[in-house]
Formats: C-alpha cells, structure tokens, sequence
C-alpha cells in the first residue's frame, strides 16, 4: 500500500461539478504533477490534500489512515505553499521565516533562518519589511520554509509562478534534494521542469 | 498557550500603531462628547458615567474586530493555521488575548482618568476600573466568534455588529451595574463575580467555537 492514496475524489463547487473519480498514489521519493487547464480544480485538489477542504465523496488515506482522523499527525508531515503566500508585509524576511516555520510546530534560531534565506539567494535583504521585496522575492521568502521544515510531503500550488531562471533552477535542485531523500512532493504547475525522480506520475484534470 | 502568535500580534500592532491609536481615541472621544452635550449637571453625569463608559467600550472593542482574522485571512496565513500541528483553539486564544491587549487594555487604563470628567467617586472609579478589566477580555473572546463566522463576507462589518452586540448585553448590564451598586451603598461584589465567571465560561467556550467558525468559513 502506499503512502499517500487519495481514491474516486469529487470535487463539488456550488452546482459545477470540477473533478470525479481521481485516483492516485505516491510512495516514498516519487513527484505528483498536477496538470489542468485554468479552474480545472488543481488548487481544490490540493486543497483536498491538505485537509483544508472536504472532498464531496472519496477519501485521502495518509499510510491507510483517512488523513481527517489524523489530524494533528498528518498535519506536522506536510508542509503547503498555496497562492498565497503568507508573507506579511509588515514583519521582515527573516521574521516572517521564523513565525511561519513556528506555526508548522518547527521553531528555527536566527542562525539558521539567515542561513536559509541566504541559500535562497536573499543575503543582505534579510531585515527588510516584505512590502519594500518584490513579488519573486516575496515569493522567496516564503518558499525558504522548505530549507527548514523537515516535512515529508510538500504540497505546492504553483511553486515557480514570478521566479527567475536562477530561482527557477535553485527550486529544482531543491526538489530533487528532498525527492532523493525520500520525500514526497505534490505540486501543479504551468512552466516545463524537469525533476529527476524515482518516478513521476502526472495528473490531468479535465 | 501559543505565546508566540501573542508576540507575533503585538509586533505587528507595534508596526501599525495608527490602527490601535484609532480604537483608544475612538473611546476618549464618545466618552468626552456626553459631558459636553448634556451639560454640567454633577448628579445627573454621575448617574449615567458608567452606563456611557462601557456603552464606549463594547463600540471600541467592535471597531477593531474586523481586523483580528481579516489580514491573516487575505495573505494565506490563516490557510496555514488550520493545518498546523497545534491545536487551533490554542492559537485563537492566542490571537484574541493579543487583541485584549492591544484594545482592551488602553481602554481600562484609559477609563479612570475619562471617570473623572463625570465626578464619580474614588471607589466608583476603582470598580469602574476593575469591572473593565473583567469585561473587556470576554469582549475580545465573544468577539473571535462573530469575527471568526464573517470572514471573507461582503458588508461583515455590518454583520459582524448585529451578531456581537446582543452577546454583549450580560456584560455591559453586570458592568455598568458593578457601579452603581457601589455607588448605591450595596457592594459591588457580586457583580463582579458574575463578571469574572462570564470570563471563565468564555475562556474555555469561545476558543473552541471560534476553531469550529473558522473551519466552517475556509472550507
């Protein structure tokens, strides 16, 4: 069995029926690429996944437990970076790091926060307020958390949406570090990336 | 306890102090308005100072409600609180202690210098004082709910008022009333107790009704 297994999902928004019958499944080290076309239902499947909403039928089994009796323990192994991003414009990079990564039940010291966004390619910009960053770096900041998390699956919306290539290249990279590792990564996305990893299912939302 | 989302609240209130400075003028300015428009009659001001008091917090406090989820809501981190590891009713008590402090607080130390305008007592303005400081914390809490139930609404200001307010009436009655049992020679005691088991019952309901609002209006 594996690890995650979401079974005949249906997504039901108002009267429109976006998705049934979705079925997949993701074991260690493998990717999840979700494709679809604009108001295809990613960002509700996702959301799904995370437990933030209820499927209309089918269920969502974290290692053959429905994750909505889990709770508490499905939620401190994943890790979601949704549209919004969750950067306050009026706290400091390195602040909004800190209180995120407090909030996901993982309290990091400064030294470490520092050396994430550094990593991120944010050094020397760490101190200022977000509102002063531009959108990529916004976006940046927030997808530093997974430096520092330790979560075994990342749900990510449009992960790669206002980053450049340099960001680009560092998120893959990143991705296939955690991938190696033995993570898990769910992520939908519009740009072609190649992500090495032992394998990648595809998803196609219609 | 969450102490950090505490923290996190009051840093941030620290950056927008004018949104806090607005609630605290907002109450000095209602409370001054009475005195001068119904005139200096002394018995008359005495009477009617902790009814005006309170009337002008319970306003005060609901000016602010709206923002205590609304920012979190619009930038995605409340998405992240509700999956996070830690118990959500924690973390709203977290947020509406920090609301407390951030609203409630000025207000009670506000209140016995705005008292004397109204020639209440030195005692009066000690219960005054006290029944506030047992108050002002359940508003904060009844608050959450209402706040927590209209998030993302069109017009949830409005709304917000309608739902709240009536929640208000057995604190503002047992409130105002601390007073003037005081001032009437009967004792203030027992007022004040039915204000501080208002706190205990809101403290252990409303974190828990505040989670289950906030699940129900992000699904």
């Amino acid at each position: 069995m594996s690890i995650l297994q979401g079974s005949e999902l249906e997504c039901v928004r108002g009267d429109r029926r976006l998705f049934k019958g979705v079925n997949f499944s993701l074991d260690a080290g493998e990717l999840l690429q979700v494709h679809g076309a604009n108001g295809s239902g990613k960002t509700s499947l996702l959301r799904m996944l995370c437990g933030l909403a209820t499927p209309a039928q089918g269920q969502i089994l974290w290692r053959g437990t429905d994750i909505h009796s889990l709770k508490g323990d499905y939620y401190s192994e994943i890790t979601y970076l949704g549209h919004l991003s969750g950067v306050k414009d009026d706290l400091t990079a390195i602040e909004n790091l800190r209180i995120s990564s407090a909030l996901s039940g993982a309290e990091i010291d400064t030294e470490k926060a520092h050396g994430a966004l550094r990593q991120m390619g944010l050094g020397g910009r760490e101190s200022l307020p977000a509102k002063v960053l531009s959108q990529g770096q916004r976006r940046r900041v927030a997808l530093s958390r997974l430096l520092v998390c330790g979560t075994t699956l990342w749900i990510l919306d449009e992960p790669l949406a206002a980053l450049d290539v340099a960001a680009v290249k560092l998120m893959q990279s990143l991705l296939e570090q955690h991938l190696n590792q033995g993570g898990m990564v769910v992520m939908t996305t519009h740009q072609e990336i190649d992500i090495a990893a032992v394998s990648t299912h595809r998803l196609q939302l219609n | 306890m969450s102490l950090w989302v505490i923290q996190r609240d009051l840093l941030l209130a620290m950056r927008r102090r004018s949104d806090v400075l607005t609630t605290l003028f907002f109450f000095i300015i209602v409370v001054s308005l009475f005195p001068l428009g119904v005139g200096p009659e002394m018995n008359m001001l005495r009477t009617m100072a902790p009814g005006v008091v309170w009337v002008a917090a319970l306003l005060a406090s609901m000016l602010s409600l709206g923002r205590m989820f609304s920012s979190d809501y619009l930038d995605g981190t409340l998405e992240q609180m509700l999956i996070s590891p830690q118990s959500l009713s924690m973390l709203v008590l977290g947020k509406a202690m920090a609301h407390w402090l951030v609203t409630g607080v000025p207000l009670v130390l506000m209140s016995p210098v705005l008292g004397i305008q109204y020639d209440l007592s030195t005692d009066a303005l000690l219960i005054l004082t006290a029944s506030l400081l047992l108050g002002t914390p359940v508003l904060s809490l009844i608050g959450a709910i209402g706040a927590a139930l209209t998030l993302g609404l069109r017009g949830g200001g409005v709304l917000v008022s309608l739902l709240v307010l009536p929640l208000y009436i057995p604190v503002l009655i047992f409130g105002a009333g601390a007073v003037e049992a005081s001032t009437a020679g009967l004792g203030a005691g027992a007022h004040l107790s039915l204000l501080g088991a208002f706190l205990l019952a809101s403290l252990v309901l409303s974190p828990w009704a505040t989670a289950v609002s906030l699940r129900i209006s992000m699904e």
